[in-house]
């Protein structure tokens, strides 16, 4: 019996001459969030969709909830809940016919329904806005909402797919809270996102993708005295100064990445000689992020 | 450990997804209907009243018929039509082009084929009531009521049911919204003229009768009539086959359009 509630395999997905997801494995054990996390364009909304088989691996195996896909997708989305990353709640509905739906689409007895919707509304804290239309919700109500709709039959595995992207600071931590009590709960979670922060937050394990691949995996902690060390420093000046930093860091052997107004020069507490001149601080995933995904954008 | 998940198989079609989709739209009919039955029922009916009066001042009975009850009854497959492959064509693009329904619900235990059939049923049902709009219109004008036009609402379902499917189609296929008027303008548009309608097939060129033969919309406007003025036997049999067979081919033809769309 598999300890996986998900678990994929050299999973190949192509569009036309572009391979989105290029060999991923993934495992995600039960009773744990795992965050994928990567640029854009790193394949994380197309791997969210190979799990509900919206998208059709070309090759690899997946296995959700101990079902194998495409074939059996049908049994394990009765069990998943899917947040997009795109809101696609229907607006002209109000708050509670939106769950209501989606219970029925869940399939959750009609015994069962209204009590659902009850804690689906409790989840998002949105029992005072039952009767409001979505479209006169705020954003951060609206992804509350998603999130609720997606947890209304209560599922043994979330997707949640960037879930707070172009949301203001204060709504970002509102809904962290709100996963942070669903990962307390035991819910398994595999949450894509571009925020380093939110996956060192949330996750018990990040997975960091680059170009459809999986570049490094384990917990946040973990990642980052592998990767980066324990301290870095950080060198702040004009251009020229930071080019003369980063050479001179490379050329002791250091690891170095940028950091648009400074350069930071990673793994310092592993050095056995001269530390070059700057202002120290802890490493952080960001560090192992950059380094792993390289510093230009595609 | 948590133990996986044990259920009995999902069939591949099944009933509670068609449910619950269709449950999606009735719910969601409660916030258009008033913008959905005007539109469905109004155009109609002024064609209806412009062609009934208009050529009825100058051509007063068509095959024994008066013009007004001609047009009343023929115009029930206009009103199909119109509350059909049009609501099927742009809400099928607008629910996965823009709104993203469609990928809400694909998340769910619903699969392709029963959302499509499950919003073609939805979309036929309304055909079914919108589609009795003119000839009850033209009942105010005239036309005598008979029970077996207690059938009319099951024969604009069925047409219902295959434009549904043919606008779902054809959704799937088109790159922008902007394409629906190709289709529009050269085949909805020579289909409806050419169905029956306003004027009797019979005058035209023999290539022009057998081409509406073809017309499901022609076999709507005659199976009215049949109801209405009495039926013709074994040829109406074979145009309600004829209408279950257009609804079967595009059934398949929608599926499969929407699966190449919706699934990457």
């Amino acid at each position: 019996m598999s300890e996986l509630a998900i678990s994929l395999r050299g999973v190949v997905k192509r569009y036309g001459e572009i391979t989105a997801v290029n060999g991923l494995d993934l495992d995600v054990p039960y009773g744990t969030c795992v965050g994928l996390l990567g640029p854009n364009g790193a394949g994380k909304s197309t791997t969210m969709r190979l799990l509900t088989a919206q998208a059709i691996a070309d090759e690899g195996e997946l296995h959700v909830l101990g079902f194998d896909l495409p074939g059996e997708s049908k049994q394990a989305r009765a069990h998943c809940g899917v947040t997009p990353q795109l809101d696609n709640l229907d607006v002209m509905l109000t708050v509670e016919q939106n769950l209501r739906v989606f219970a029925h689409l869940y399939r959750v007895s009609r015994r069962d329904r209204a009590e659902a919707v009850e804690r689906a509304l409790g989840i998002a804290n949105l029992k005072d806005r039952r009767d409001t239309r979505v479209d006169r919700l705020s954003g951060g109500m609206r992804r509350r909402l998603l999130i609720a709709r997606a947890l209304v039959h209560r599922p043994r595995l979330i997707l949640l797919d960037e879930p707070t992207v172009g949301l203001d600071p204060q709504v970002r931590q509102e809904l962290w809270a709100l996963i942070d009590a669903l990962r307390a709960e035991g819910t398994t979670i595999l949450m894509s996102t571009h925020y380093i922060e939110e996956a060192q937050r949330l996750a018990d394990t990040v997975l960091i993708m680059s170009h459809g691949r999986a570049v490094a995996a384990g917990p946040p902690n973990e990642l980052v005295s592998e990767h980066a060390g324990r301290e870095a420093v950080e060198v702040f000046g004009p251009p020229a100064r930071l080019a003369e930093a980063e050479a001179d860091a490379r050329a002791a052997g250091f690891s170095t990445r940028r950091t648009g107004t400074s350069v930071s020069i990673l793994r310092i507490d592993q050095a056995n000689g001269d530390v070059p001149a700057g202002e120290r601080r802890p490493t952080n995933l960001e560090d192992v992020f950059v380094l792993l995904t390289g510093e230009q954008i595609d | 450990m948590a133990v996986p998940v044990q259920q009995p198989h999902l069939r591949r079609f099944e009933l509670p997804a068609v449910t619950g989709v269709l449950v999606r739209e009735v719910i969601n009919y409660s916030s258009y209907w008033r913008s959905a039955t005007f539109a469905a029922t109004v155009e109609p009916t002024i064609y209806l009243l412009a062609f009934g009066f208009g050529f009825g001042s100058i051509v007063s009975t068509v095959g024994g018929y008066d013009y007004v009850e001609f047009v009343g009854t023929g115009t029930v497959a206009t009103a199909v039509l119109f509350a059909s492959a049009f609501p099927a064509m742009f809400g099928t693009f607008v629910k996965y082009q823009f709104q993203r329904t469609y990928d809400a619900i694909l998340a769910a235990p619903v699969d392709t084929e029963e959302l499509v059939t499950a919003e073609a049923l939805w979309v036929a049902i309304r055909a079914g009531v919108y589609g009795c709009v003119p000839m009850l219109v033209a009942m105010v004008f005239g036309l005598d009521p008979a029970w077996s036009m207690l059938l009319v609402p099951f024969i604009a379902f069925l047409a219902g049911f295959g434009w549904a499917f043919f606008g779902i189609a054809v959704a799937g296929r088109v790159k922008s919204i902007e394409s629906f008027s190709y289709i529009i303008a050269a085949v909805l548009t020579p289909l409806f003229l050419v169905a029956g309608t306003f004027f009797p097939l019979d005058n035209l060129p023999g290539w022009a009768q057998t081409l509406a033969e073809a017309n499901p919309l022609h076999h709507t406007v005659q199976l009215v009539r049949g109801a209405a003025f009495g039926w013709a036997g074994w040829t109406d049999l074979l145009r309600v086959a004829y209408l279950v067979g257009f609804a079967l081919v595009l059934w398949r033809l929608a599926i499969a359009s929407m699966q190449r769309k919706l699934i990457d």
